[in-house]
C-alpha cells in the first residue's frame, strides 16, 4: 500500500533521475495482448506531457536507488553529495508504473539505479523489477533499462528479454577527461555492457530467422548519452563519437545533455551560470542532420571548424562554406541535393520532388509547401526566380557568404550565443 | 459565378459532385446551407444528399485514389471545418477529370485544393495524436476509468482503437464534452454513447473531474503522486514555458491532472 512516504520517494527518485535526458519511447512495435496491459506504438512514440522546463515527459523516469558507491564528479548522485537518498521498494515502484499507464499518464518505465555493493547485486534488483512487471503484472508497455556497467552478461541477457531498450552512458567522449572527473570509471567498462547488448540483439535476430516465435532481445536497441560542457571536449571529439556510434548495428540515438553545475564546489568542473543550452541545440541539429540528411560527420566539423557555430544552425553553417553547391534548381536537383537547402526540411523535399512532376514549381509553391524562403530564396532557383534582367537573381554566389551571413541572422540569436560563448570563459583565480 | 449548397455532411459533399457532373457545371463554390452566400452568385444549386449518388462517387474515387489519399479524405472531413467543403469538393471533382493512365492528381501538392486537403487532414492526424498523449483517466468505484477531452476536431473515432489495443483489460469511457458524446469499452466491445441528462452526470463537463462519490479511493493518491513527480522531474536552470506551450497547448491543460 502507498502511503504519503512514497509520493517524498518518488519525489527525491525523480529528482535524482531528470539529468539523464533520454525519453524516447520509440523503436517498438507491438500489439496489445489478451491479458496483458498495454502496447508499444513505435514511429515517434508518444509523449504524454511537457515538463516546465519544455523536456517531454514520456517514461516514468526514475531510479530505483540514488544511493551511490561511485564518486563521479558530474553526477548529482555523487557518495559525496549531501541529498536527500531513498530507496523505492520493488512492490512500491511496481504499482506506480501500473497505476500511472492505466491512467495514460506514462508511456511505460525507464529505470535507473545508483550502484550499490556491487553491479551484480544492483543490475540483480533492477532485472527482478522488470521481470515482474513483464509476468506477474503482465505488463505490454515499454520498457528502458539502464545497464550497471561491470554488471554480468548472465544478468544482461535476462533483462534484454524483458527489456525494449537498453543504455549505457559514455558520459565523456574521450578517456582521459573521464578518468579525471570519474577516476574509479573507464571507458572499457561503458563499451563493454554495450558490446554485450549489441551481440545479443544480433544473435537474437538470427535465432528469429530460424524460430519465428523466439522472444524478442531488446527490439528497440541502444541508446546513450554525453554530458556537453563539463570537460575540454569540442564539438569534433562529441560528434565523431556519435558518427562511430550511429555506425554500430544496434545504436538508435545519442542524447547530448548540456553541463548542468550540479556540484559546484568541485575544482575540476567549470564553473557556468546557465547550461550551455545554443551548444546542445546545435548538436541536436548535426546530429539530425547526419541522420536525416545524409550528412557526413566530416562535413559538419573538420580541423578547421571543430567547434559548430553558436550563430548559426550546421546546415546554413555548411552552405555559407560551399557556396559553389549553389544555387540548386528545384525543378531538376536530385533529393539529397534538395535537402541540403537551408530552410527546407524532410517533409517539404518531399513534397517537392513528388510534385515537380506534375508542373514547375514556384516560389509560391514553396511557400505554401511550407519551405521557410527567408532561408531558403538564397539558395535556389525555381520558375521565376530565374528569369532574366526583370528579375534579378541575387543569390549566395553573388551576395557571397560573407555578405549573406549577417542577413540570415538575427540579433537576438547574436546576443544568445555570444551570451554563452562569455559564461564559457574559465576565470582562473 | 454557380454556387452549391449542401447539408455539410461527407454524402452531401459526394453528392455535390454527382450533381456537377450530371448538370455539366464546374461551380466555383461549395456553401453550407443556410449560411450568408458570397455576392455576385447568379446561379445556385441546392444539393439534395442522395446516398445511392454518394455511393457511386465513393465508389469512383476508390478506383482512382490510393487507400492513403483515401483515408486522408475522411481525416479531413473529421476536422469539421467549413472552408474544406470547396476545396475538397474541387479535389474530388479534379480527380474524375483526370486522364487515364495519368500520374493520380493526390501527389500533386502544388495544387492549391490537394494541398488545402492533404494539411487539413494533417492538422486532423496532430490532433488525434495529441489526444492519445493528454487524455487523463480517472478511476471509479467500479473500476471504470473515465477521461474528458474537448478537441477542436472530431477525432474520437480514430484514437479508439488505440486505447481499445492497449488498454485492453479495462473498462473505460472517453467522453467528448464539445460535441456531448463518447465511447463506452466494457472489456468486450467499444459503444459509442450519449447522456440523455446531462444533470445527472458523474463528471464536470468543464475540467473533466469526477465528483468524489464515484472516484475510487486511492485515485486521488496517484493524481497527488503524479503532479508531484511532474514537478521533480524538471530542471530548474533550463525552465523553458515556451517550448512547454507549443508542444502542449494551454487549451489541452484544463483536463490535464498535472496542469489542474
Amino acid at each position: 500500500m502507498l502511503t504519503e512516504k512514497t509520493i517524498e520517494k518518488l519525489r527525491i527518485l525523480a529528482e535524482s533521475a531528470k539529468y539523464d535526458v533520454s525519453c524516447s519511447s520509440s523503436g517498438t512495435v507491438r500489439k496489445g495482448k489478451q491479458g496483458m496491459v498495454g502496447n508499444t506504438v513505435g514511429g515517434m512514440g508518444i509523449c504524454h506531457s511537457f515538463a516546465d522546463d519544455g523536456r517531454c515527459i514520456s517514461l516514468l523516469k526514475v531510479m530505483l536507488t540514488n544511493y551511490c558507491k561511485y564518486d563521479c564528479a558530474y553526477c548529482i548522485n555523487r557518495r559525496s553529495n549531501d541529498i536527500p537518498r531513498a530507496t523505492l521498494s520493488v512492490s512500491e515502484l511496481e504499482e506506480i508504473v501500473m497505476e500511472f499507464y492505466r491512467r495514460n499518464y506514462i508511456e511505460g518505465l525507464f529505470l535507473s539505479s545508483g550502484v550499490v555493493r556491487t553491479p551484480d547485486y544492483t543490475m540483480e534488483r533492477l532485472t527482478a523489477i522488470v521481470r515482474d512487471l513483464r509476468t506477474i503484472h503482465r505488463f505490454n508497455g515499454y520498457i528502458h533499462l539502464k545497464s550497471i556497467p561491470g554488471a554480468s552478461q548472465e544478468l544482461l541477457n535476462e533483462a534484454g528479454r524483458y527489456a525494449d531498450r537498453m543504455s549505457v552512458n559514455i558520459e565523456i567522449p574521450r578517456e582521459e577527461s573521464l578518468k579525471l572527473l570519474a577516476p574509479e570509471k573507464d571507458h572499457q567498462s561503458v563499451f563493454k555492457p554495450m558490446k554485450l547488448i549489441q551481440q545479443g540483439v544480433l544473435e537474437n535476430k538470427e535465432d528469429r530467422r530460424r524460430m519465428r516465435h523466439a522472444p524478442r532481445f531488446v527490439p528497440a536497441g541502444q541508446s546513450t548519452q554525453m554530458i556537453v560542457g563539463a570537460t575540454a571536449e569540442t564539438d569534433r571529439d562529441i560528434l565523431s563519437m556519435s558518427s562511430a556510434l550511429y555506425g554500430q548495428p544496434t545504436m538508435r540515438r545519442v542524447y547530448y545533455s548540456g553541463y548542468i553545475s550540479v556540484n559546484t564546489y568541485d575544482p575540476r568542473l567549470p564553473v557556468l551560470k546557465q547550461p550551455p543550452l545554443v551548444r546542445e541545440n546545435r548538436l541536436y541539429q548535426a546530429d539530425w542532420l547526419m541522420r536525416f540528411y545524409q550528412f557526413r560527420v566530416d562535413e559538419i566539423v573538420d580541423e578547421l571548424h571543430t567547434n559548430l557555430d553558436l550563430e548559426v544552425d550546421p546546415k546554413l553553417a555548411w552552405a555559407l562554406r560551399h557556396p559553389e553547391a549553389f544555387p540548386v534548381d528545384i525543378n531538376t536537383a536530385e533529393y539529397e541535393r534538395i535537402l541540403r537547402v537551408p530552410g527546407i526540411g524532410v517533409k517539404s523535399a518531399m513534397l517537392i520532388v513528388s510534385s515537380r512532376r506534375f508542373n514547375r514549381i514556384t516560389s509560391y509553391h514553396l511557400k505554401k509547401m511550407g519551405v521557410v524562403m527567408k532561408k531558403a530564396k538564397y539558395f535556389i532557383t525555381c520558375h521565376e526566380l530565374t528569369d532574366g534582367y526583370a528579375n534579378p537573381i541575387v543569390g549566395i554566389n553573388e551576395l557571397h557568404p560573407e555578405r549573406l551571413r549577417p542577413l540570415l541572422v538575427s540579433a537576438a540569436q547574436r546576443k544568445k550565443a555570444a551570451a554563452e560563448l562569455q559564461l564559457t570563459l574559465n576565470f582562473e583565480e | 459565378m454557380t454556387v452549391y449548397t449542401f447539408d455539410h455532411t461527407l454524402d452531401g459533399l459526394l453528392t455535390a459532385v454527382f450533381d456537377a457532373y450530371a448538370l455539366h457545371q464546374m461551380p466555383d463554390s461549395l456553401s453550407v446551407e443556410g449560411d450568408i452566400l458570397t455576392m455576385f452568385c447568379n446561379e445556385v444549386h441546392q444539393v439534395r444528399t442522395a446516398e445511392d449518388k454518394a455511393r457511386r462517387v465513393w465508389a469512383g474515387l476508390e478506383k482512382r485514389l490510393s487507400r492513403e489519399a483515401l483515408r486522408l479524405i475522411t481525416v479531413a472531413w473529421l476536422s469539421e471545418e467549413k472552408e474544406l467543403s470547396t476545396p475538397l469538393f474541387h479535389y474530388i471533382y479534379k480527380v474524375f477529370r483526370q486522364k487515364e493512365g495519368a500520374p493520380s492528381i493526390e501527389r500533386n501538392f502544388s495544387d492549391p485544393d490537394v494541398l488545402f486537403v492533404t494539411n487539413t487532414g494533417r492538422r486532423v492526424m496532430h490532433e488525434q495524436l495529441r489526444m492519445k498523449q493528454f487524455i487523463r483517466f480517472q478511476k471509479t468505484k467500479d473500476g471504470t476509468y473515465l477521461g474528458v477531452v474537448s478537441p477542436d476536431h472530431n477525432v474520437l473515432p480514430l484514437i479508439i482503437s488505440h486505447f481499445r489495443d492497449r488498454f485492453g483489460d479495462q473498462p473505460w469511457l472517453i467522453y467528448d464534452a464539445r460535441r456531448r458524446y463518447g465511447f463506452y469499452y466494457d472489456r468486450q466491445q467499444v459503444v459509442r454513447i450519449t447522456f440523455e441528462d446531462e444533470e445527472a452526470l458523474p463528471f464536470d463537463l468543464d475540467t473533466g473531474r469526477l465528483s468524489s462519490e464515484v472516484l475510487s479511493q486511492d485515485d486521488q493518491l496517484f493524481q497527488d503522486l503524479w503532479r508531484t513527480y511532474f514537478k521533480a522531474i524538471c530542471i530548474r536552470e533550463r525552465m523553458n514555458p515556451r517550448k512547454q506551450l507549443s508542444d502542449m497547448p494551454r487549451r489541452y491543460w484544463k483536463y490535464m491532472t498535472e496542469k489542474q
